[in-house]
C-alpha cells in the first residue's frame, strides 16, 4: 500500500518535472546558447552582456538572420554560481542543442563549462578576463575580453612612465578582484615595481577607509592600484577622497562605465583606467578604425535601454559579432567548420579591439587594445 | 512478506529502487541525465542533514561549509598532491568528522537560534578560508578537479564504459553509483532512526530536559548525530566534486547551506523520503522556473513562501496526511 | 598612529550604527513573535532603493524619505500579516524558511519595479570631509549617528512611556496573558512588523549615501544585523546596539591591524568565543525550558 503511493507520487512528480524540460525544437532557426551571471554578485557583468545579445539578436533577425536563418537566443541566468553555470551547459549542449554557445560571465563560470563543451565539440566565446581560459589554447574555447593580466601591464606601464616604483594595490575579494591582484603582483615583479602595501575588500562592503587608511599609512606609496568592479571601487574612490590622499588613483577595467563617474562623483577626478575605446567614442580620431563601430554600438546600447554602455555589454557584442561572421564563413552551422572559420578570423573591427585569432591565440588582442583614460571635468578623456 | 513490504524500511526502500531504476528510461537526453545526478547528490546530503535537523531538532545553517571541505580537501589532495581520489574522499570524510567532533559539543549546547547563528559562523569562516588561500584552494576562480579513480580506473563522465556487455557512457556509470548510494544512505539513515541513538534523538526532539531527566545523555547523541550528518556532507562534497571536475568557494557558502536546509524542511522535517522530494524540487525548481527570466526570483520566492505557509509540515507529510484523512475517518467509523 | 586609530574608531561606529539599526529590528520582532525575521535586510534595500527613485522622480528629499519608510512600513506589516500570521505554529525552522522565501520574494520584485543598477543617493548635507584629530569624517557619517541615537531614543520612550509600547512588551512576555487583560496582540504583531520595517528603511535610508544602494543589498546587512542581534543577545535592546558597535569596530580594527583578506570572518570568530562562554549572547537573559 506504503509502496505504490510513494512510487505514485514520486514519478509523478518526476513525470511532471521531465515533460517540463523537454525542449521544443524550433525547425530551421539557428540556435546560440548564452549563460551569463544576469543576477547575483556579478550582475555588474552579465546584465549588460544579456541586454546586449537580446538587442543584437532583434537586430540581425530583423536584417534577415544569420545563413538565411533567423536566430533563435536560448539562455540562461546562472547567479554567478558555476554549479549552475555547469547545469545551464549541460543543457544547452544536451536538450536545447544550441550550434554555438555564449557565455560565462566570469572566470569560475566560465571554466565550469569548458571541459563541456570540449567533450560535446560545440564552439564557446567566454566574456571572461582569465588567462587561464585561452591559455593553454583549448581547441574549441575562445574568448572577447583581454586578460586581467593585459590591464595590470597597461596600469603599471603607465606608472612606470610617471616614475613611480612603489605603490600600493587594493582589490575586491571577488573573482574578478583575486585573478587581478594575482597578475598584478606578477607583472610588478616582472616590471621592478614593489607592491608595498596589499589590502582586500569583500564584494558587499560598504566602507573601505581601514583599508586605505593603512595604505595612506605606508611609507614609500607613490601611486595606488584598485582591481575590482560592481559599487565597490566606487566606494573606494570616494573614501579615497574623504581620507584626502594625495597620490594618483588607478582603477581597473572593471569600473570600464560611465556608471562609475555617476556613482564617484567628483571624487573620480584625475583617476586613471585601461579601457576599451567603448567610452571615449565622440572623442576618438576620424582615422581610428574603431571609431564607427565603437560609436554605432554605443548609440544602439543607449537608446535601446536608456543606461550608459559598459565595457562588458561590449564584451557580448564582439563576441555574438564574431560567432556571426565565423558563421558566415563557414558557410553552414557544421560546428568544426565554424571553429575552423572562427579561429580564422583576421583584422575583425570590433568595439574591444580589433581581433587577429590564430591556433596559438584564441582571444586575438594585445595590450595596445586597451586605452588609457582619465576621469577629466565628470568625463572620460584619452591619456595618451 | 506482505507484511514486510508494508513496513517503511523495506516499503519505501523497494518503492525507491524501484523509482530510480524506472527513471533513466524516462530521460531523453544526457542534461536530464545530469540533473538528476545532481538531485541524487543534494538528497544523499539531506538524508543526513535531516538526522540532526528532523529527527535531532539540532538547526544548522553552516552544512554547505561541512560539504564545501570534503570537496575541496578531495580535489586538492588528490589533484596537487597525487593521492588516490578514494584515499582522499575518506581522509576527508575523517578530517571533517573530527571537527564536527570536536566543535560539537560547546556548539550543540546552544539553542534555537543561538545554534543557528552559530552553524552559519562556522560555514561562513570556513567559505572565507577557502575563498582566501587561493595558493591552495585557487580562489574564487575555482579549482579543477580529477575524476574520481580506484585503482587506476578512472570514472570519467566523458569516457565509454564497458560492463557485462553493455555499453554504458560515463554518465550513466555515475547515475548508477548515485542512485545506489542513495538507497544505502537511506536504509542507513532508517537504521539509524530505529536504532537506540534514534530514539534518544527523538527524545531530546520533544523535550531535552524530559530526556535528560530519564536518563538520556543528550549531549552524547547529539554530538553523534552532527559528526555522521557532517561526514554525510563531506562525502558527497568529494563525489560532486570530481563528478563535476570543477568547484568554486561556492559550494561551502552561506547560500548553499540556506539550499540544504530548504530542502529538508520543504520536503517534510523528519521524513526520509519527504527530503529526497525536496532535494528533487530544489534542484529541478530554477530549471523549471530558467524560463521566467526575470520573473524567476519572484516565483521561487514565492513558491517558497506559499508552501511552507500553507504546508508547514512539509510537502510529503502533508501530502500522506491527505491521502490518508479518508481512511482514518472509516476506522474510527468503526471503531464507534 | 593615533590619527589611524581614530580614523578605524570612526569607521567603525558609523558602520556599527547601521548594524545596530538592523540588529534593533530584528531584536523588535523577535521580542514580540519570537521569529528571526531574515527578510530584515531588505527593508534597508527598499529604504535606499525607494528614496532614490522619488528623488529621480523629482520628489524633494525630505518627502521621499518619508514616502519610502511609509511603504517599508506597510509592507512589513503584509509581511505580518500575509506570510508570518498564517503560519504562527510552525515550527522555528520553517518559519525561518518562510522569511527567507519572503526575502528573495521582495529582492525579486525589487529588482523587476526598479533595476539591477547600483544607485547614489546623494549626501543629506554635502560631501566636504571634516578633519578632527587627523582622521576624517563625512557629514553622512554624523547623520548616520544622529539619526541612530535619535531612533534608539525613541524606541526607549515608546516602550517604557506609552501604552502601545508596553502593551508589545507584555505580548513578548506572555501572549496569552496579554490576551485575557484586553490587549489585542494580533495587531501588536503588526505593530512591531511595521515598526521594524520602519526602522530598517531609515536605516536604509541614511546610510544609502555612503553605501550605495541596489536590489541586492539587504543581503549582507541583513546577515550582519543578525550576528549584532545575537551576540548581544536575542531579544535585547542594548545587547542589540552593543553588538552592531562591537561588529562594526571590530571589523574595521581587524581591517586595519590583522588582515583585510579575514576581517570579515573577525566577527564570527568573536561570535563563536561569546557563544562558546556564553550561550545566550552578551545581554541574553537566562532561558528556561519548561518540561
Amino acid at each position: 500500500m506504503k509502496t505504490t503511493k510513494y512510487t505514485l507520487a514520486l514519478t509523478l512528480t518526476l513525470a511532471a518535472t521531465g515533460v517540463s524540460l523537454t525542449p521544443v525544437q524550433a525547425a530551421e532557426t539557428l540556435r546560440i546558447g548564452a549563460f551569463v551571471s544576469a543576477t547575483g554578485p556579478a550582475s555588474f557583468l552579465g546584465d549588460p552582456e544579456l541586454k546586449t545579445l537580446e538587442l543584437y539578436i532583434k537586430e540581425i533577425n530583423a536584417q534577415g538572420g544569420v545563413l538565411g536563418q533567423q536566430v533563435e537566443l536560448v539562455h540562461y541566468d546562472d547567479g554567478g554560481s558555476a554549479g549552475k553555470a555547469r547545469t545551464y551547459v549541460n543543457r544547452l549542449i544536451g536538450a536545447d542543442k544550441v550550434d554555438m554557445i555564449i557565455g560565462g560571465s566570469t572566470t569560475g563560470t566560465t571554466m565550469a563549462a569548458v571541459p563541456l563543451v570540449e567533450q560535446a565539440q560545440v564552439p564557446f566565446i567566454s566574456m571572461a578576463g582569465a588567462i587561464v581560459i585561452t591559455d593553454p589554447v583549448k581547441k574549441w574555447v575562445f574568448k572577447t575580453p583581454q586578460t586581467d593580466r593585459m590591464a595590470a601591464t597597461k596600469v603599471l606601464q603607465d606608472m612606470k612612465a610617471r616614475g613611480m616604483t612603489k605603490i600600493g594595490l587594493i582589490s575586491g575579494t571577488g573573482g574578478f578582484g583575486r585573478s587581478g591582484h594575482k597578475h598584478t603582483l606578477e607583472v610588478a615583479k616582472e616590471m621592478g615595481i614593489e607592491i608595498v602595501a596589499d589590502e582586500t575588500y569583500g564584494p558587499q562592503d560598504t566602507d573601505m577607509t581601514a583599508q586605505l587608511t593603512k595604505i595612506k599609512s605606508t611609507p614609500g606609496v607613490q601611486a595606488v592600484f584598485n582591481f575590482g568592479f560592481g559599487q565597490g571601487p566606487a566606494i573606494v574612490t570616494k573614501n579615497y577622497a574623504q581620507l584626502a590622499i594625495d597620490l594618483p588613483l588607478y582603477q581597473s577595467h572593471g569600473v570600464a562605465s560611465d556608471k562609475y563617474i555617476e556613482l564617484a562623483g567628483d571624487a573620480a577626478e584625475g583617476v586613471r583606467l585601461p579601457a576599451s575605446p567603448l567610452l571615449v567614442a565622440d572623442t576618438l580620431p576620424e582615422t581610428d578604425p574603431q571609431k564607427p563601430v565603437v560609436t554605432a554600438y554605443k548609440a544602439k546600447f543607449e537608446a535601446a535601454y536608456n543606461m550608459p554602455v559598459s565595457t562588458f555589454g561590449a564584451y557580448a557584442y564582439d563576441a555574438l559579432m564574431l560567432a556571426v561572421d565565423a558563421l558566415e564563413r563557414a558557410g553552414s552551422t557544421d560546428k568544426a567548420k565554424v571553429r575552423d572559420a572562427l579561429e580564422q578570423t583576421q583584422n575583425y573591427v570590433g568595439v574591444t579591439g580589433v581581433y587577429n585569432l590564430s591556433a596559438q591565440d584564441h582571444m586575438g588582442l594585445d595590450v595596445s587594445s586597451f586605452r588609457l583614460l582619465e576621469v577629466s571635468q565628470g568625463t572620460w578623456k584619452l591619456v595618451e | 512478506m506482505m507484511q514486510a513490504l508494508k513496513s517503511p524500511r523495506l516499503g519505501g526502500l523497494s518503492a525507491l529502487s524501484c523509482v530510480l531504476i524506472i527513471l533513466p528510461f524516462t530521460l531523453s537526453n544526457s542534461f536530464q541525465l545530469d540533473v538528476a545526478i545532481q538531485v541524487g547528490i543534494a538528497a544523499i546530503v539531506v538524508v543526513g542533514l535531516n538526522l540532526l535537523v528532523g529527527f535531532a531538532g539540532q538547526i544548522s545553517l553552516g552544512h554547505a561549509g561541512f560539504m564545501g571541505m570534503g570537496a575541496y580537501m578531495s580535489a586538492i589532495l588528490s589533484g596537487t598532491y597525487g593521492w588516490s581520489p578514494l584515499l582522499a574522499l575518506i581522509f576527508a570524510a575523517i578530517c571533517v568528522g573530527g571537527l564536527a567532533f570536536l566543535i560539537g559539543g560547546p556548539i550543540l549546547r546552544l539553542k534555537g537560534h543561538y545554534l543557528s547563528m552559530a552553524t552559519l559562523g562556522l560555514g561562513i569562516i570556513i567559505a572565507i578560508v577557502i575563498n582566501t588561500e587561493s595558493w591552495l584552494t585557487g580562489g574564487p576562480d575555482g579549482l579543477v578537479v580529477e575524476p574520481l579513480s580506484l585503482f587506476g580506473w578512472a570514472l570519467s563522465p566523458f569516457d565509454e564504459y564497458h560492463l557485462l556487455g553493455i555499453s554504458l557512457s560515463g554518465t550513466q556509470v555515475w547515475y548508477i553509483l548515485i542512485a545506489s548510494l542513495l538507497v544505502f544512505a537511506v536504509w542507513l539513515a532508517l537504521n539509524i532512526i530505529d536504532s537506540p541513538t534514534g530514539r534518544a534523538l527523538r527524545a531530546v526532539h520533544g523535550s531535552e530536559i524530559a530526556a535528560q531527566v530519564v536518563g538520556v545523555n543528550t549531549a552524547h547523541y547529539k554530538v553523534k548525530v552532527f559528526v555522521i550528518s557532517a561526514v554525510f556532507a563531506s562525502v558527497m562534497g568529494s563525489l560532486s566534486a570530481h563528478y563535476t571536475g570543477f568547484i568554486t568557494p561556492n559550494i561551502a557558502g552561506f547560500h548553499h547551506s540556506i539550499e540544504l536546509i530548504t530542502m529538508v524542511v520543504l520536503g517534510g522535517m523528519a521524513s526520509t523520503y519527504g527530503v529526497i522530494l525536496g532535494a528533487v524540487i530544489l534542484v529541478l525548481l530554477p530549471q523549471v522556473l530558467a524560463d521566467l527570466q526575470e520573473f524567476e526570483m519572484l516565483a521561487f520566492g514565492l513558491i517558497l513562501m506559499v508552501t511552507m505557509i500553507f504546508m508547514p509540515k512539509g510537502l510529503l507529510p502533508t501530502l500522506l496526511n491527505l491521502l490518508n484523512k479518508p481512511k482514518q475517518k472509516t476506522t474510527s467509523e468503526e471503531a464507534a | 598612529m593615533l590619527a589611524e586609530l581614530l580614523q578605524y574608531l570612526f569607521t567603525g561606529v558609523t558602520l556599527g550604527a547601521t548594524y545596530a539599526l538592523v540588529a534593533l529590528g530584528f531584536t523588535l520582532i523577535y521580542n514580540a513573535s519570537h521569529v528571526i525575521n531574515f527578510a530584515q535586510g531588505e527593508f534597508l534595500m527598499i529604504g535606499g532603493m525607494s528614496t532614490f527613485f522619488l528623488l529621480e522622480a523629482g520628489l524633494p528629499l525630505p518627502i521621499a524619505i518619508l514616502l519610502s519608510v511609509l511603504l517599508a512600513g506597510a509592507l512589513g506589516i503584509a509581511l505580518q500579516k500575509f506570510a508570518i500570521a498564517p503560519a504562527k505554529n510552525a515550527d522555528v525552522v520553517t518559519l525561518i524558511i518562510i522569511t527567507i522565501g519572503a526575502s528573495i520574494f521582495l529582492r525579486g520584485l525589487a529588482q523587476l519595479v526598479w533595476d539591477k543598477e547600483i544607485h547614489a543617493v546623494p549626501a543629506f548635507s554635502g560631501d566636504t570631509p571634516l578633519v578632527i584629530g587627523g582622521a576624517t569624517l563625512l557629514p553622512q557619517n554624523l547623520w548616520v549617528l544622529g539619526i541612530s541615537v535619535i531612533v534608539v531614543l525613541a524606541l526607549v520612550y515608546f516602550f517604557t512611556r506609552t501604552l502601545t509600547g508596553k502593551a508589545i512588551l507584555a505580548t513578548s512576555m506572555n501572549a496569552d496573558a496579554a490576551k485575557l487583560v484586553g490587549i489585542k496582540t494580533q495587531f501588536i504583531l503588526m505593530l512591531a512588523f511595521a515598526l521594524s520595517a520602519i526602522l530598517g528603511a531609515v536605516a536604509g535610508v541614511v546610510v544609502a549615501p555612503i553605501t550605495f544602494t541596489a536590489y541586492d543589498i539587504g543581503i549582507m546587512l541583513g546577515l550582519k544585523g543578525f550576528v549584532a542581534a545575537a551576540i548581544g543577545g536575542l531579544g535585547n535592546g542594548v545587547g542589540a546596539i552593543v553588538g552592531g558597535l562591537i561588529l562594526g569596530v571590530t571589523e574595521t580594527l581587524a581591517a586595519g591591524y590583522i588582515s583585510s583578506d579575514y576581517k570579515d570572518a573577525v566577527p564570527f570568530v568573536i561570535i563563536l568565543l561569546i557563544l562558546f562562554f556564553l550561550p545566550n549572547g552578551l545581554f541574553g537573559s537566562r532561558s528556561t525550558e519548561r518540561v
